[in-house]
């Protein structure tokens, strides 16, 4: 079925691509170098790869990409995407490249400071030559190791020491695919130092006709009592594919709050990974993906508890519409020293349609005897009694539906904590569910 | 805590009860695994020359193959080539009845405790008793075979029902299904075939049990149960091994057929014997079982008690073909000192309106690795299917782990499933609460583990219940962490 006369070899392709741009990028030539290595010795994931199972990427991208040309920096106005929050700090990457005039910083230097990661990398940044590459793990994942490779902008966040950021910091990656095949590789980090507290929010858009892949590694480190709340909200027209690595170290008492709602896009793979390395440790996840047409999304997250008395707590929920597929994949590892490790998990799903298909696998492996750990996962479709409740009350079934849906999604939403967002996310997802069913 | 250490240690120490040999002469194959083995093996068993061929279409299959590596366990690898593929107690007459039987066998077999002697009426289980690889006698049989019902050897199955055992055989567990279901295809040696003809409600519990005796022997029995319309069956298995310092393999392959409305309910108590406190020897235990639910309305139940055996991997799975049937797995797996499981199972749902249950329970302890892996698939026209499944580990110290790889495929709307999983030790307030009202650390424990596995052991018959606690309580009593 995948074979076709002409057979590409999609691997050595993206090995001449990364090869170009070490060509070109100068900082971290041994890192880069390393990872290429990586690249090469792993290939994209083949058809049956364990962890790429229901997402055929490598496939995908043969069938979908020609990676000829090389990726120009797109036009569009991006304010269009912009998320009407009052007062934020706003950084906008178009087509991969960190667009300046668009960008805004108002955060004062004492809190936070901000920069675009070329620059960070040229004042030769302490904090990013001894973090970068520490965290996001390449040695096992091909697409990771891609990133690492050959990233070509980013952002470098530096939360100081006791400050709490007042203002949210927005990373909005836009691509332009009006005019051709696009690819951007971007390579974000985050530094939070002990005891701050910041919101960060990612926000990905598209438009145009063609076809455009984008490979975007976030890796930070959240030092002791430190706060962070992460946001990702992906709302792409339907000729995105992404790859995302999102990957937190923590530290003793840090608190680490992710959010990752999916609207739409082609093929979304979202790799969430904690690594608990400390005590008192609070981690929450929370994914909501509502997809239609034939929308893949793929959620793979790593809870890592390697220390004693620490907390993780996960929900995510989808409803699958059209002939869309949802993916959730849920570690939790609990090493022999995390004693007292408390991590609960639960993924629901709702299927709206016959050609809608959801797998999901929840997994856990513990290795230590005095933890609580549970997760629980339900599939089914829209609760029958509740339609019909609603419906004897004289509300039409559409509307009825919808708020069954929004009911169902609005579990997820309570959570955010951030008063602006979760108005602003509320409309969306209200919006998206009453103009779909 | 020390003392509670002092109790684990001593329950966990236990020693493997079954643990003797018995002085049989064996009659075996020279070591090895090729082309001339399977023709020895088929010959050894005058087999007819289908049969002949169907085994070396598997063992040619089955040099293509690789083993899987997928199982979270691990062991060295296994060298074929130095297993011994048939060894069968020697006997100069094929035994007409029980008297002529070596006697050395009926006392194996009354140490087991098992009731070859038709003494133990009150019992009323008809066993089909294979040691080694061959089956040795089977009790009961001319009363089955007033209601029409055949329970005897595999071997003597294909002499005289050689029509049903081509057409049934293979039919669940293709050769080539997996690697050591195509090993087991090619050298299988003996095994217990069952027919219920329709609409027969089979009177009393068949059972199986299965002896490896003979060093350096794998053992590779096959069993066939075909649940013809309307009928009922309950099926009992269970396993012993003699203490050895070196690996043995049993690769064995279940397979159950239930036609319209019939229903099969197998039950194993698995207790091959574990290798020693530091790891050493015991049983790799992988087996292939599988149940089809090809007519409407029929239910196979899957029941399990896995306590022994240093590696187990194994699936029993249920395939819901037909409309309304119905598939069921419950499992307790307990490890110990540095046993691995990994068992669970497959609910593949294809006919409307099916549904299945999975409770799987899993305890480990000492330095043992336990994992439950299990997939649940409801394909497109599976309307209305509905699945349940719970798995919760229990660990005791914490050098032990527990691991859970539940995959969940839901490709139609109308389905409903659930899934829920936990892991936990045995808390501090219920062994509190058992010491204040004057019980025991020790019985405590047993309490409270025999009341975790009481959902799964309360689907075990009777006699295996009684077993079955026994195991449970001889392998982790007294393991407060």
């Amino acid at each position: 079925m995948d074979v076709t006369v002409n057979e590409r070899n999609i691997s050595s392709e993206v090995g001449q691509l990364i090869e170009k741009t070490l060509a070109v990028e100068q900082s971290f030539p041994d890192l880069r170098k390393e990872a290429y290595l990586t690249f090469q010795r792993l290939g994209l994931p083949a058809n049956k790869a364990e962890e790429y199972k229901d997402t055929p990427i490598a496939r995908t991208l043969q069938k979908n990409f020609n990676f000829q040309s090389a990726s120009v920096k797109g036009k569009i106005d991006p304010t269009q995407f912009f998320i009407p929050l009052v007062e934020a700090n706003v950084i906008v990457f178009i087509n991969g490249f960190f667009s300046k005039e668009h960008s805004t910083i108002i955060s004062p230097e004492s809190e936070i400071s901000i920069l675009p990661l070329k620059e960070a990398v040229k004042g030769n940044n302490p904090l990013v030559l001894k973090h970068l590459g520490k965290y996001a793990d390449f040695k096992s994942d091909a697409l990771t190791a891609w990133n690492t490779a050959a990233w070509t902008d980013g952002v470098f966040l530096h939360i100081k020491k006791n400050q709490t950021v007042e203002k949210p910091v927005v990373i909005y990656y836009i691509q332009d695919g009006s005019d051709q095949e696009g690819l951007s590789i971007n390579r974000n980090l985050i530094v939070s130092e002990t005891n701050s507290k910041c919101t960060i929010i990612e926000k990905s858009d598209s438009v145009g006709k063609q076809n455009h892949f984008s490979n975007t590694v976030t890796e930070g480190v959240v030092n002791e009592n430190a706060e962070l709340n992460f946001y990702f909200i992906q709302n792409d027209s339907g000729n995105r594919y992404q790859y995302n690595l999102t990957q937190f170290y923590q530290s003793n008492y840090s608190r680490v709050n992710t959010f990752t709602f999916t609207l739409n896009g082609k093929l979304i793979r979202n790799n969430l990974q904690l690594s608990l390395d400390g005590e008192g440790i609070e981690s929450h996840m929370f994914g909501l993906y509502l997809l239609d047409n034939d929308t893949l999304a793929d959620n793979h997250t790593v809870v890592d508890h390697k220390k004693a008395n620490s907390f993780s707590n996960e929900l995510y929920k989808g409803i699958m519409d059209g002939s869309s597929k949802g993916v959730f994949n849920g570690k939790i590892y609990v090493r022999p020293n995390a004693q007292k490790t408390n991590a609960f998990q639960a993924n629901r799903n709702i299927l709206l349609t016959d050609k809608a298909t959801v797998n999901t696998k929840p997994q856990l492996e513990i290795w230590a005897d005095d933890v609580k750990c549970s997760h629980g996962c339900t599939t089914g479709q829209l609760d029958e009694e509740a339609m019909f409740y609603l419906q004897t009350r004289g509300i039409s079934k559409e509307t009825a539906r919808a708020m069954v849906l929004y009911a169902f999604a609005g579990e997820i939403l309570d959570n955010v904590a951030h008063a602006e967002l979760k108005t602003y996310l509320d409309q969306l997802v209200s919006e998206r569910l009453h103009k779909n069913f | 805590m020390s003392k509670d250490n002092q109790v684990l240690e001593e329950l966990t120490s236990k020693e493997y009860e079954h643990g003797w040999t018995t002085n049989i002469e064996t009659d075996s194959a020279p070591k090895g695994l090729n082309e001339d083995i399977i023709r020895f093996i088929s010959a050894k068993k005058n087999e007819p020359e289908w049969l002949l061929e169907w085994r070396l279409k598997a063992y040619r299959q089955w040099t293509k193959m690789v083993e899987p590596k997928w199982p979270n366990v691990t062991y060295p690898p296994i060298n074929y080539q130095d297993l011994i593929y048939y060894s069968a107690p020697k006997q100069k007459v094929q035994p007409k009845n029980l008297e002529d039987v070596d006697p050395e066998l009926i006392k194996t077999f009354e140490k087991l405790g098992i009731s070859l002697t038709e003494q133990k009426r009150l019992t009323g289980v008809a066993v089909d008793a294979v040691i080694d690889s061959v089956s040795v006698a089977t009790t009961y049989k001319s009363t089955l075979a007033e209601l029409g019902i055949i329970f005897c050897s595999f071997s003597e199955a294909v002499k005289e029902h050689p029509d049903l055992v081509k057409k049934y055989m293979g039919s669940v567990v293709p050769v080539n299904d997996n690697y050591f279901a195509a090993l087991n295809s090619a050298v299988f040696t003996d095994g217990s075939f069952c027919y219920i003809p329709k609409g027969v409600r089979c009177p009393m519990e068949l059972s199986t049990y299965f002896r490896i005796n003979a060093a350096n022997t794998g053992q590779f029995e096959r069993t066939l149960i075909v649940a013809d319309e309307g009928s009922y069956v309950s099926y009992l298995e269970g396993c012993t091994a003699p203490m050895r310092d070196e690996n043995q393999l049993h690769a064995a392959v279940v397979e159950i057929y239930a036609m319209k409305d019939a229903q099969v309910k197998y039950s194993t108590v698995q207790n091959w014997y574990p290798g020693d406190k530091d790891g050493k020897g015991g049983i790799y235990n992988f087996v292939t079982k599988r149940g089809l639910c090809f007519g409407d309305g029929s239910k196979i139940s899957w029941t399990q008690v896995e306590t022994g055996s240093s590696i187990t991997w194994k699936y029993p799975s249920c395939i819901l073909k037909g409309d309304n049937s119905m598939g069921e797995f419950y499992s307790v797996a307990v490890t110990n000192n540095y046993q691995q499981a990994d068992t669970g199972t497959k609910m593949i749902h294809i006919g409307k309106n099916t549904k299945s249950r999975i409770v799987s329970k899993g305890i480990s302890a000492g330095h043992s690795q336990n994992s439950y892996r299990g997939q649940v698939k409801i394909m497109k026209r599976a309307e209305n299917a509905r699945n349940f499944s719970q798995c919760d580990s229990l660990l005791m110290g914490d050098k032990c782990g527990a691991h859970t790889f539940p995959y969940i495929d839901v490709e139609n709307k109308t389905a409903r499933i659930e899934h829920e999983a936990t892991t936990s030790k045995i808390g501090e307030d219920q062994i509190f609460y058992c010491l204040q009202r004057g019980i025991d650390e020790e019985s405590a424990v047993a309490l409270i583990v025999n009341g975790y596995a009481k959902e799964v052991l309360n689907q075990l018959p009777m006699e295996f219940a009684v077993e079955a606690q026994k195991l449970l309580a001889l392998t982790l009593e007294g393991s407060v962490g």
